[in-house]
């Protein structure tokens, strides 16, 4: 993806916000480099064709805490084929979309980079990138705040994660420092393709029913229904992983050619997106 | 909010889900622990007294003490009960787990010591307990995962990376934050998110409590240094804690030097556990500490012939008493812990765990930093390592190492 135009940081984040305008947005999230760069840049590029509004881009970290076992994998798979910190900053740089990117890493990564102290320089080299924003999931609002001044200087979104445990006070806090959009966590526990929806989405999403950013739901959705009923749950975007995640992890197991695999990726997209789109539509009469 | 840093180290760098409850650990830690509401200090000294057996004793090293010409003590963790100095955190932190209304236990091991206690204090308070528990180690400590599955703990081994405490700690975070409402995570070290580094270190401040009375009593004074292993660092800091405002008890740390401190930054390994000598600052499980990591900040697998100082961080406290001067790194290879393994064994009649013969291998290479009177930590007995022993030492032909040709057609 090109650069935005340089001059004006605060391009980035009308970005993020401009994928939430017009009806739900669908964000699927993938590991870079899973499983090795090539097949990858197709993979992230058939999510964009399969309609796509942001893309979570992982870059892999040793000690993924929040993950569960497919993005575990996806991770070993990535690292193992090479993916670091710049081989990252080059794919973004590489890659042929036009969707606001995201990127999803662990804060030591962000910690280590570049020779002065913070985060700062990965922030500055990811806007140069064109990255749009960050998930950083082991970095609470307590922690964020050197994070959010370097964002706030190059114009980056933070997104922070609301979980079903984030009550009162703690809200408040989140709700000070988040831009970009919210990132709701339907379940507790880890990240992993489930097969229903978790009952504590809706109550999740009152919770946090009047703040300005848009909230997009994730953990555990796998199929258009499930974007479907989320939706209708009140959340103006979902995103989807490991479901996603696994269809890599299939192709590799099974061999596939990664024109397969993308056209597959593309295909799933593109029912989660219309899922999405579902649950934004008048509810029909005849459903029970 | 109280604060959650030694200098810049430590803080709370863990998943949303897992916050609220580190407040709920925070509150309870203050009111219980620290303010001893509804007498949970009166109950855990009592336990500890008659389900662990402190205080434990502090005696002289007669045949060390002449070798080395000084006066060298040593303190008994070894006798407390599950042979190391994990149950003073184990015990304080399941009885704090019932105070606050948890229904069940969680927690990882390395040597296996840390989940043995941790399975001994849930079996005496009645409450279940999993443990996860690294592969590799699984294999290297057997006798810990039979004691364990004895007490009625569940053990699960972790398949991940190397199979050590690094994968077990964050496989542990994993299950936590699935089921942070009704579990609490025992971590087994002063290491992880605020305030489980203060916490435990003031639950095995007990040893230095005991410790620095005991030596007044035998020699009219402190002692001139203080010597114990660090892996995570808790019986480290245990050890160091009553004396840290003494300023003339010089502190060392051991670390584990594994077979080298050289890096192999291609393959990702670091041969040796040496993160407060060696390390650089970073994030990992929760805390900002001194970590084995790649210029990229992937963490580095660590090595160490000993299970329990096998990881790839330290506690954050530890690592800013380093950065203050107030404690000295140093760190023993594999050879070496296993020369001072035998001949500690055969001196004084006590078989130390593989990471506290660390901690006597540094007595063998210090010099005249360590004074006229010593006192090291025996953090456990080595009966867990007996096995992982004669096979590492057979392999090497250490030399203080008896042979074992007493089996019918030697060892295999
Ligand atoms: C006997 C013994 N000593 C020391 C350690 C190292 O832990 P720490 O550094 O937290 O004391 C262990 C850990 O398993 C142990 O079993």
């Amino acid at each position: 993806m090109s650069p935005p135009p340089s001059g004006d940081g605060t391009e980035p984040a009308d970005e993020l916000a401009a994928a939430f305008a017009d009806g739900p947005a669908f964000v699927p999230y993938l590991v870079a480099g899973d499983p090795d760069y090539e097949s990858s840049l197709q993979y992230v590029e058939a999510l964009a064709r399969g309609g796509a509004d942001v893309i979570e881009l992982g870059l892999p970290f040793s000690e993924p805490i929040a993950e569960g076992p497919t993005i575990q994998s996806a991770i070993v798979r990535s690292l193992e084929a090479g993916m670091s910190p710049e081989r990252f900053f080059a794919f973004v740089e590489e890659l042929d979309v036009d969707v606001p990117l995201v990127c999803m890493t662990y804060y030591n990564l962000l910690y280590q980079y570049g020779a002065e102290e913070g985060s700062r320089p990965f922030v500055e080299r990811a806007a140069e990138a064109g990255i749009a924003g960050f998930v950083v999931p082991d970095l609470p609002a307590e922690e964020a705040g050197p994070l959010r001044a370097a964002c706030d200087e190059f114009g980056l979104d933070l997104i922070f994660i609301v979980a079903p445990t984030t009550r009162g006070e703690r809200l408040e806090r989140t709700r000070e420092r988040v831009s970009g959009y919210v990132y709701v966590q339907a379940r507790l526990g880890t990240t992993g393709a489930r097969e229903e929806v978790s009952d504590r989405t809706e109550s999740s999403l009152e919770r946090i029913d009047d703040w300005d950013v848009p909230k997009a739901v994730g953990f555990g959705i796998k199929t258009g229904d499930h974007a479907e009923r989320i939706v209708r749950a009140g959340a103006d975007g979902v995103i989807v992983g490991s479901a996603l995640v696994d269809v890599v992890a299939e192709g590799v197991e099974e061999g596939r050619p990664a024109a397969e695999t993308a056209a597959i990726l593309e295909e799933r997209a593109t029912e989660l997106k219309r899922g999405a789109l579902r649950g934004a539509s008048e509810p029909e009469a005849e459903q029970p | 909010m109280s604060d959650t840093q030694f200098g810049r180290y430590g803080g709370q760098y863990v998943p949303e889900a897992l916050m609220p409850a580190l407040e709920e650990l925070e509150d309870a830690y203050e009111r219980y622990v620290l303010g001893n509401e509804d007498g949970f200090l009166d109950e855990f000294r009592e336990r500890i007294r008659d389900f662990g057996g402190r205080p434990t004793p502090l005696g002289r090293a007669d045949r060390l003490s002449d070798r080395y010409g000084r006066e060298v003590y040593l303190k008994r963790e070894d006798l407390l009960h599950g042979g190391a100095h994990k149950l003073n955190n184990a015990l304080g932190q399941v009885l704090l787990a019932k105070y606050m209304g948890k229904e069940r236990i969680i927690a990882e091991t390395g040597a296996g010591q840390h989940g043995t206690a941790t399975a001994m204090a849930a079996a005496h308070l009645g409450m279940p307990c999993e443990i996860y528990m690294g592969r590799t180690d699984v294999n290297r400590q057997r006798p810990n995962v039979f004691r364990m599955r004895i007490n009625g703990a569940e053990v699960n081994p972790v398949d991940i990376g190397r199979g050590t405490l690094k994968e077990a700690i964050s496989e542990t975070m994993r299950d936590w934050s699935r089921t942070v409402e009704d579990s609490h995570y025992v971590i087994g070290s002063v290491v992880g998110p605020s305030p489980f580094p203060r916490m435990v270190r003031d639950f095995q401040a007990i040893i230095s409590e005991e410790a620095r009375e005991q030596i007044r009593e035998r020699t009219g004074g402190l002692p001139d240094s203080v010597v114990a292993c660090a892996g995570g660092g808790s019986n480290t800091m245990g050890m160091f804690h009553e004396f840290v405002p003494d300023e003339d008890v010089s502190l060392f740390a051991v670390e584990a030097g594994g077979s080298s401190l050289e890096v192999d930054e291609d393959a990702g390994v670091a041969p040796n556990s040496a993160s407060l000598s060696t390390g650089a600052d970073g994030v990992l499980h929760g805390a900002r500490t001194r970590l084995l990591q790649d210029s990229d900040g992937q963490i580095m697998e660590s090595h160490s012939v000993s299970a329990g100082l096998d990881y790839a961080g330290v506690g954050p406290e530890l690592a800013y008493l380093v950065d203050e001067g107030r404690v000295t790194p140093v760190n023993v290879d594999d050879d070496a812990a296993l020369e001072a393994f035998h001949r500690f064994s055969t001196s004084e009649g006590i078989i130390p765990a593989l990471e506290t013969a660390h901690a006597f291998a540094y007595l063998e290479e210090a010099g005249d930093e360590l004074g006229e009177v010593v006192i090291v930590n025996v953090s456990g007995r080595g009966d867990k390592d007996l096995e992982t022993v004669i096979e590492e030492t057979d392999r090497r032909g250490i030399e203080a190492a008896p042979e074992m040709s007493v089996f019918d057609g030697g060892l295999r």
